[in-house]
């Protein structure tokens, strides 16, 4: 059903840290292997081996360098993007057929599949990108939030959270529910001041990102001016004595 | 936006045949026997085709039924069933009309709202879109319906009327295209707000997240150059809004002028109705740096 759930209490998601990813896109390669083994269909390539590669990804790294206003020299910041879950989803209302929806119990946004006409219409109305149409099945994919992996019994329960926060090598993602002001995430973005992204588009998104802290800056000095100043102002000792040998030749 | 060909065919054709049904339900011209056969077949043809490019489009088109369900949200859903609910009632009327020599006032009433109705739907599909700012105002559902019923107009023989809506559907679409041109910036968006880095300061694209190119990039980040963007302007402006007024005012009213002025019609409103498409800017462009690099490239 298209129509969002009044409330979703538990609001699961992902909060990225900005200060700690490295832009390895070890999350890009762990979503994409997991979510083409497991729910729904597979996450195709087109052209893969040809000049003109392309493919389907739920989690993408973009990187930005960003011109401190402040001054001082410019920061690298590597960016995933995912889908960020949105308390009002858009993607979820356009949807002609039920495909698309939000999960009353958790607040996943999900496709259902087998209903999905691959219209597109949910990915025009993401202003994220965070849905793409697989060419291969004609169908929309989008992030599940490991949905099957999360509350998958089978797994061990170190697994039981998404790919791409157990593969990050920084810890640069945390999973939880950010509808529990107590709970761990939901501490970290209070505590680090995490925002979200295009808040001026009205969704809500759930997942929340953590701005990188700013670089150390270097005092202002010339770097070689320690080894060039003279030693003493005043010659002393044998060196005074020489000094007026020397003056009075 | 990527000016999908079968999206343009559909939303011109479709709307140009709507829109004559409309001035058919309303009984003008007021026809029976096998000219209503002709005026009838003739919409029926373009609403139709319309209706089936738009599923060249889909990924999965044997489940479109599915899309009937989700009206209470859904404008495409709703499109759906009114365009499903117009050709129903058109075809009865149609029927009364070809067959039975009777026009039957209330069901071509009717028929007509629902034409309307379902060309409102087609263009709401666009205008809700808050994702592309050049789209989501009232001027789009005015734009695309004054389009549709002055081509029905036209179409339907109906020359003081065609006029008056060409007139209209001129105005309205140079208020789209110049206020549409500032709509972006109007609404704030920028790499920025995208980002969440503004606060540190000036950001801009470093490394796109892949080499090649995404579904993304091929279907909501295209850019045309502004040159031709406003060359194209002006051909359609000619085509779809000068031309058949001029054809229509000095050419007596008969089948010849009507052929001749939906003829420039369609070519002026199919370049209209690709900048319409090329012209939109969606903001995830923004996360690939899309604004920054039209800017540079003037
Ligand atoms: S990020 Fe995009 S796809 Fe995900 S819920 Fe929000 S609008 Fe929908
Ligand atoms: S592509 Fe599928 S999920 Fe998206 S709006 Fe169309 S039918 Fe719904
Ligand atoms: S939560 Fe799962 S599906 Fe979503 S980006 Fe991470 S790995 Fe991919």
């Amino acid at each position: 059903m298209t129509q969002l759930p009044e409330t979703s209490e538990k609001k699961l998601g992902l909060v990225i840290d900005l200060d700690t990813c490295v832009g390895c896109h070890a999350c890009v390669t762990a979503c994409k292997g997991w979510n083409t083994e497991n729910y729904g269909a597979p996450l195709s390539d087109m052209d893969a081996y040809g000049s003109n590669p392309s493919g389907t990804f739920l989690n993408r790294v973009h990187s930005y360098e960003v011109e401190p206003r402040a001054g001082g020299c410019s920061q690298t910041v590597h960016f995933p993007k995912s889908c960020l879950h949105c308390d009002d989803a858009p993607c979820v209302t356009v949807c002609p057929t039920g495909a698309s929806y939000k999960r009353q119990e958790d607040g996943i946004v999900l496709v259902e599949e087998d209903a999905c006409i691959g219209c597109g219409l949910c990915a025009w109305a993401c202003p994220y990108g965070a849905r793409e149409l697989d060419l291969a099945a004609g169908v929309m994919k989008k992030c599940t939030l490991c949905v099957d992996r999360i509350y998958n019994e089978n797994l061990p329960e170190e697994d039981r959270i998404p790919a791409c926060v157990r593969t990050c090598p920084a810890g640069a993602r945390h999973f939880g529910d950010l509808g529990d002001p107590s709970s761990e995430v939901s501490m970290l973005v209070a505590e680090r001041g995490g925002f979200d992204l295009m808040p001026e588009q009205g969704t809500q998104p759930t997942n929340k990102y953590l701005p990188p802290r700013p670089k150390d800056q270097l005092p202002d000095m010339d770097v070689l001016s320690p080894a060039l100043e003279p030693v003493a102002g005043e010659p002393k000792g044998f060196l005074k004595w020489l000094d007026k040998a020397l003056e009075a030749i | 936006m990527h000016p999908a060909p079968s999206v343009i065919v559909f939303t011109v054709l479709s709307g140009l045949g709507f829109g004559l049904l409309s001035f058919l339900g309303l009984g003008l011209p007021q026809v029976t026997g096998w000219e209503a056969f002709f005026y009838f077949a003739l919409a029926f043809a373009l609403a139709v085709g319309g209706l089936v490019a738009s599923t060249f489009h889909l990924g999965n088109p044997q489940r479109a039924l599915k899309a009937f369900t989700q009206w209470k949200t859904s404008w495409l859903s709703r499109e759906a069933w009114l365009s499903s609910l117009a050709l129903v009632a058109m075809g009865l009327y149609a029927f009364a009309a070809v067959f039975l020599d009777i026009s039957a006032g209330l069901l071509g009433w009717l028929g007509a709202a629902l034409s309307v109705a379902t060309v409102v739907a087609t263009s709401m599909i666009y205008a809700q879109l808050m994702t592309v700012p050049r789209w989501n105002h009232w001027l789009t559902p005015l734009h695309l319906l004054t389009l549709s019923l002055a081509g029905g107009a036209i179409l339907a023989q109906q020359s003081a009327v065609a006029l008056a809506l060409l007139v209209v559907a001129g105005i309205v679409q140079i208020l789209h295209w110049v206020l549409g041109d500032r709509r972006f910036e109007e609404r704030g968006h920028t790499i920025e707000s995208a980002t969440g880095l503004g606060d540190i300061g000036a950001a801009r694209l470093f490394e796109p997240p892949h080499t090649g190119t995404n579904y993304l990039l091929k279907e909501m980040v295209h850019v045309v150059g502004r040159k031709h963007a406003q060359k194209l302007r002006v051909i359609a402006f000619v085509f779809m809004i000068v031309l058949p007024i001029a054809v229509l005012i000095l050419l007596p009213q008969g089948i010849v002028s009507a052929a001749l002025a939906i003829l420039c019609y369609l070519i002026g409103t199919f370049a209209s109705r690709w900048l319409f498409f090329a012209e939109a800017e969606h903001v995830v462009g923004l996360y690939y740096g899309a604004r920054s690099a039209q800017a540079v490239a003037g």
